[in-house]
């Protein structure tokens, strides 16, 4: 089901305008605090009633202030995912859990409480209250509160920024569970780039209160205009070949062969990695007596200087694009041009194991457009 | 029935004792529902004239209980507006009568009441409430599933104190109901009865000795339920 934004809203001298319509799968609000994501989820939420808008999930409309409709929140039917968790203090995980489905509508089917349990791994917290878990459990246990309502939508606002790293390495995993398992269009809103290129099926980034790029993650996550310098990266589809005995796992992707700390994923399994621009480093003859172990071979598409000292060069690598982030003054020494044949060095270490996470939906293929240059 | 406590107190001191307690379980009990939403509209609500209500609610605290006593005689006397209205649609009369002693002491109590629950909620994270909404509460669902557990040690504690307050209840009264034994003679008014007549002294340390009692059992009950009510709402 798609997912249609439209939202106009203006207060305190701040101007939100977003339309966004995105297709099924999980749609990220990316971008920096202040940007709008915030009053656009609160609108959605029904939290905040916008100066004009309309919301839709397939025909399901939360929202239309041209028609006058506005849906009160408990009646919207969204699944909302709280950065904080928000569960019930007086209520065991199970009543927890069973909260949201004795308001749902008779007709609607939520997800078999088995199910949900079983994919969120909580089968043991179930008589706890949410005052004996950890965390990470009690993210798990409102994901799953959250899912169980029959939700039409599930928004998901900064579900992980009040965890520590490895509370985060916990956890993406069961939203890409999310992604792939459930057929309920996720709306999920997030500052991290890592997030987007592991989760997103669509990336909204938004700007100011406006939208300034959507697309795939590949794409947008590769716009400076849309992202900024430091969030920019580039997103590689790649195969698990094998794990090594020494804690490195080979991937093969269109980009070439690339050997990174040892990741969750199984023999076989297709992820998504996302490489940093500023961990990759240019050169232009093939290096030699460097600890770097992965070195992809292409061709310079496009350089772009930046306002600062640096510059961003786009490589054309097999059917892959690859973004790095250098200074101008490395661009002039090396005489980089369009057209060069260009190595590009990472380090294995620099991908975390946050920057590689399963892919599914939507991003088996390289990009379709090229970058907007 | 029970005549333990009868036979050491005379007739009159324990008719009074019974009264009082009469009187405060109904004030308590009455007022109970309209404290929850007045605390609740006084914690979670916005509009103008809340500072009105809020002063009206406490207004019993501060003023002398005389006063207090005199404006409900004022207002729900026989000849009183509300009196009359009260008796010319649903026959109930409460001037001089019992029902009259619980008005009095539902009044005076009502402030400690509000106080106490309007704490309690000002403590629950309205996130919680907006979560329970965004699951599809509607906003009496959310009141019933999510505040009211949470606030139910407070509502205990605010009820235990109007109770203890009801039982000591004077000023407002003995204005109101005036002193007529088992009528309106609750313990503290009888207490004042025997210390007016000669030889008085032994039932006045009697029913003292009762008001002691009750006050100090209502403490620790207060203190052992909240503390039950705070484990199982909160624990683990």
């Amino acid at each position: 089901m798609t997912l249609a934004l439209q939202i106009r809203h203006r207060f305190d001298g701040f101007e939100l305008e977003v339309e966004v319509t995105s297709p099924p799968g999980v749609t990220v609000l990316f971008g920096p605090s202040g940007s709008g994501k915030t009053t656009l989820v609160n609108a959605v939420a029904g939290l905040l009633r916008p100066d004009a808008g309309r919301v839709a999930v397939g025909d399901w409309v939360l929202l239309d202030t041209a028609a006058r409709r506005f849906l009160p929140p408990h009646r919207r039917r969204i699944g909302y995912i709280f950065q904080e968790g928000r569960l019930f203090p007086h209520l065991t995980v199970r009543q927890n859990l069973a909260y949201g489905r004795w308001f749902a509508p008779r007709n609607a089917r939520p997800e078999s409480q088995e199910r949900v349990v079983d994919m969120l791994g909580i089968g043991h917290l179930l008589s706890r209250r949410p005052g004996a878990l950890s965390g990470g459990e009690k993210q798990r246990v409102a994901i799953g509160r959250a899912l169980l309502s029959a939700p039409r939508l599930i928004l998901a606002d900064e579900p992980l920024a009040a965890l520590d790293e490895a509370r985060k390495a916990e956890i993406l995993p069961y939203f890409e569970r999310l992604r792939d398992e459930v057929t309920v269009p996720i709306l999920y809103v997030s500052h991290s780039s890592a997030e987007v290129a592991r989760l997103a099926t669509t990336v909204v980034a938004l700007k100011g209160g406006k939208v300034a790029a959507i697309g795939p993650p590949g794409q947008v996550l590769g716009d400076v205009g849309a992202v900024g310098a430091r969030s920019l990266a580039s997103v590689l589809t790649a195969r698990v070949m094998a794990h090594h005995t020494d804690g490195l796992s080979e991937l093969d992707s269109a980009a070439g062969m690339l050997l990174l700390p040892r990741i969750a994923a199984a023999t076989g399994a297709t992820v998504r990695v996302r490489i940093a621009a500023h961990d990759v480093i240019l050169s232009r003859t093939m290096p030699k007596g460097l600890s770097a172990l992965n070195v992809l071979t292409g061709t310079i598409a496009d350089i772009r200087p930046g306002q600062g000292p640096g510059a961003l060069v786009v490589l054309t690598v097999g059917s892959e694009r690859l973004t790095a982030r250098v200074t101008r003054r490395a661009v002039a020494a090396l005489d980089l041009a369009p057209g060069q044949v260009c190595h590009a060095v990472l380090k294995s270490v620099a991908v975390a194991p946050e920057d590689v996470g399963g892919a599914k939906a939507g991003c088996g293929a390289p990009l379709p457009d090229p970058l907007p240059l | 029935m029970w005549d333990g406590p009868a036979g050491w107190l005379g007739p009159a001191e324990w008719e009074a004792v019974r009264l009082s307690a009469r009187v405060a379980l109904w004030a308590t009990l009455v007022s109970l529902p309209f404290g929850i939403l007045v605390a609740h509209v006084l914690a979670r609500r916005e509009f103008p004239g809340k500072q009105v209500l809020n002063g009206l609610v406490h207004l019993p605290l501060i003023l002398p209980p005389v006063v207090t006593g005199y404006l409900l005689l004022l207002a729900l006397g026989r000849r009183g507006p509300v009196g009359q209205w009260l008796e010319a649609w649903f026959g109930i009369v409460v001037a001089f009568r019992w029902t009259g002693a619980v008005v009095a002491a539902a009044v005076m109590a009502f402030p400690l009441m509000v106080r106490a629950i309007r704490l309690a909620i000002e403590a629950v994270d309205p996130k919680l409430e907006q979560a329970a909404g965004t699951l599809g509460a509607s906003r009496l669902w959310v009141f019933l599933t999510v505040t009211l557990p949470l606030i139910l040690p407070g509502i205990i504690a605010g009820a235990i104190l109007a109770f203890a307050k009801a039982i000591g209840e004077f000023g407002a009264t003995i204005t109101f109901v005036s002193n007529i034994p088992g009528q309106t003679q609750t313990m503290p008014l009888a207490i004042y009865a025997f210390l007016q007549v000669p030889g008085g002294q032994e039932a006045a340390a009697r029913l003292a000795t009762v008001a002691i009692v009750i006050a100090m059992a209502a403490l620790l009950l207060s203190e052992f339920i909240a503390r039950r009510v705070a484990r199982m709402v909160g624990g683990r």
